[in-house]
């Protein structure tokens, strides 16, 4: 963790609980920053943002088996010894082989080496809000942790290159590995979470992720108002886990007009949800700034 | 699809919170009025599964989702360094006197065990998820994946969850979002991918890389609209120029968004909602019989 730049992951667990239109917010909201998707498979910041990319290249994330035909002796070790049915004498599936090298090992022949392929893109782009890193996974490609990390450490450096204070991380949902290197080392991670069933279900799943890496959390509700009971279960959950609730939104159709305008919310339309991200951020920035 | 067999529906979404689950349970509970203990839903979403709590099943059984991961005897190591090395996934490492394992990065591939020269490493099971089995009181056959907390290999839970899909039953899969792995080896299993999106330029964006997924992998989709709004026609176009079904529209709606909240479905919150849904399933199935002439035809 760098001592200067501080670094606030947005989460959610479930999707559709407005992280990206609270990030965007934020995005216009805080000085001195610079945003950074991760959330690599559905990546969605772009278009609230509309970033003009400056520079880009291809991530090599994965390995897949590769074999040369004229070694090859169809001895079947390969087929017998791979644990992900990958590989036959006559094919490898690209989309099952995990690239461990097993195959390579096994095979009598030396006919099968590992190659490293492209499995998606970073980019470093300028936005009207500061730069911001992103990345697209190719659509056939296994969803990346590394790809995150690499995102990360692309904002880290455009951070540190400009003297810039905070790194506004888009997280991924879920609690899988992507959804860790998003969260890994930062110093605060805010849950957008909504008062639904599912919606607090997912939100203690990935609170216990956040355990799991010694991150502090912090809450916001959206769509508040939904249904009274679950509102107040997630407060008292807060309360219980000593999580500062940052506030609660109402549920406002407009927030999905923003997003169909491609602009932040808080510059779309001024109104109660604008006016809670805007006191959410204040003692967010006096929280992280502590 | 053989004939006998029942066909598997999976339902996805190219981000979370378009209302996959809640279109999937519904789909079920309306099916399964019309076909009573011929329903299965599986839950493949192992990294936040919640169709339970729109289902509200009777769980009878947990199986433990196992994967092996090394574990060295150090008597018999001679600290040669072999299985770091081979291990494409830094998961093993050989560090003066000690070998490391790092269960979390550890793909279970085995490598380390196959190369190390003095059969110093054997396999131990690791737990890294369950499959949750059970019933509803509609009768429905339940089935529900769920990755532990802290494990990051969501693959073996979902194959584990996937490969409960029983032939002679409707089976509808409730995959994870996105369009990466875990969302392919589910819709894998399936002969028909419902796709449910908003009409958002978000839903829209991640509906076009469903849609690309799905064509891929052959898989025949159509798509549900959800939280539809007049004046939004962005996903409703993109579809008439694919040429891909639009099955349902259910639109934005406070009442349904409660009685969501609350953990009840589209069909027991609101009957009306039952025959459209039947009429999706049909709509699936022509198409898929459809397209099963046109091959034979071929
Ligand atoms: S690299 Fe591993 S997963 Fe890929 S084909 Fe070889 S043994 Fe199978
Ligand atoms: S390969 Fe076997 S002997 Fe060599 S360091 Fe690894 S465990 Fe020890
Ligand atoms: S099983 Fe495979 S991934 Fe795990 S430690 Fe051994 S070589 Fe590495």
């Amino acid at each position: 963790m760098n001592g200067v730049v501080k670094q606030l992951t947005v989460i959610s667990g479930k999707g559709g609980t407005g992280k990206t239109t609270v990030l965007a917010s934020f995005a216009a909201l805080a000085e001195d920053k610079v945003m950074a998707d991760c959330d690599v498979d559905a990546a969605n910041l772009h278009l609230v943002l509309t970033p003009t990319v400056v520079e880009s290249g291809d991530f090599y994330g994965a390995q897949i088996a590769v074999r040369d035909a004229k070694l090859c002796q169809q001895s079947g070790e390969c087929e017998r010894y791979c644990r992900f049915d990958a590989i036959t004498t006559t094919d490898i599936d690209e989309l099952a082989c995990e690239g461990c090298g097993m195959c390579v090992v096994a095979c009598p022949n030396g006919a099968l080496r590992l190659e490293t392929v492209s499995c998606g893109q970073w980019y470093l782009s300028e936005t009207d809000y500061g730069p911001m890193a992103h990345a697209r996974l190719s659509p056939a490609a296994e969803s990346s942790g590394r790809l995150v990390t690499m995102v990360r450490q692309k904002a880290e450096d455009t951070a540190a290159e400009r003297g810039l204070a905070l790194v506004l991380i888009d997280g991924a949902p879920g609690i899988g590995c992507t959804a860790a290197a998003a969260l890994a080392d930062v110093d605060m991670a805010l849950v957008v979470t909504e008062p639904t069933l599912s919606g607090i279900h997912d939100m203690e799943r990935v609170v216990e992720l956040s355990g799991h890496f010694g991150v502090p959390v912090t809450v916001l509700i959206n769509k508040a108002d939904l249904n009274a009971e679950n509102t107040r279960r997630i407060r008292d959950y807060c309360v219980e886990n000593q999580f500062e609730l940052l506030g609660e939104l109402p549920y406002d159709e407009s927030v999905t007009e923003a997003m169909a305008h491609q602009v932040p919310l808080v510059e779309y339309r001024d109104g109660p949800v604008t006016e809670g991200i805007r006191q959410a951020w204040s003692r967010l920035s006096q929280m992280l700034s502590a | 699809m053989s004939e006998r067999s029942k066909p598997t529906v999976s339902v996805a979404a190219g981000k979370g919170g378009t209302g996959k689950t809640l279109f999937a349970t519904s789909l079920a509970v309306a099916l399964s009025e019309i076909h009573p203990g011929q329903v299965q839903l599986i839950d493949c979403d192992v990294e936040e599964p919640n169709a339970d709590i729109l289902l509200h099943p009777q769980i009878t059984q947990h199986t433990p989702v196992n994967v092996l991961v090394p574990q060295v005897d150090l008597d018999i190591c001679t600290r040669c360094g072999l299985c770091a090395k081979h291990c494409q996934f830094s998961a093993i490492a050989v560090i003066r006197d000690a070998v490391i394992t790092f269960p979390d990065l550890c793909a279970a591939c085995g490598v380390c065990a196959y190369v190390c020269p003095v059969g110093a490493i054997t396999e131990v099971n690791r737990q890294v998820g369950s499959v949750a089995h059970g019933s509803t009181v509609r009768g429905i056959e339940f089935v529900q994946g769920r990755l532990s907390v802290g494990d990051q290999r969501a693959t073996p839970v979902t194959r584990a969850t996937g490969s409960c899909n029983d032939d002679s039953m409707i089976t509808i899969l409730d995959a994870p979002p996105g369009t990466a792995c875990p969302m392919q080896e589910t819709i894998e299993f399936s002969d028909y991918c419902i796709l449910v999106t908003e009409p958002t330029p978000f839903g829209l964006a991640n509906l076009e890389d469903s849609v690309e997924t799905c064509r891929r992998m052959g898989i025949p989709c159509g798509v549900v609209i959800n939280r539809d709004q007049a004046g939004r026609p962005g996903v409703e176009d993109y579809c008439t120029r694919e040429g891909i079904d639009v099955l349902l529209h259910i639109p934005e709606d406070r009442e349904i968004a409660e009685a969501y909240a609350r953990g009840e479905t589209l069909a027991d919150a609101f009957p009306q909602w039952h025959d459209e849904l039947v009429r999706v399933y049909e709509d699936v199935i022509r198409s898929l019989s459809q397209t099963a002439t046109a091959k034979v035809e071929e």
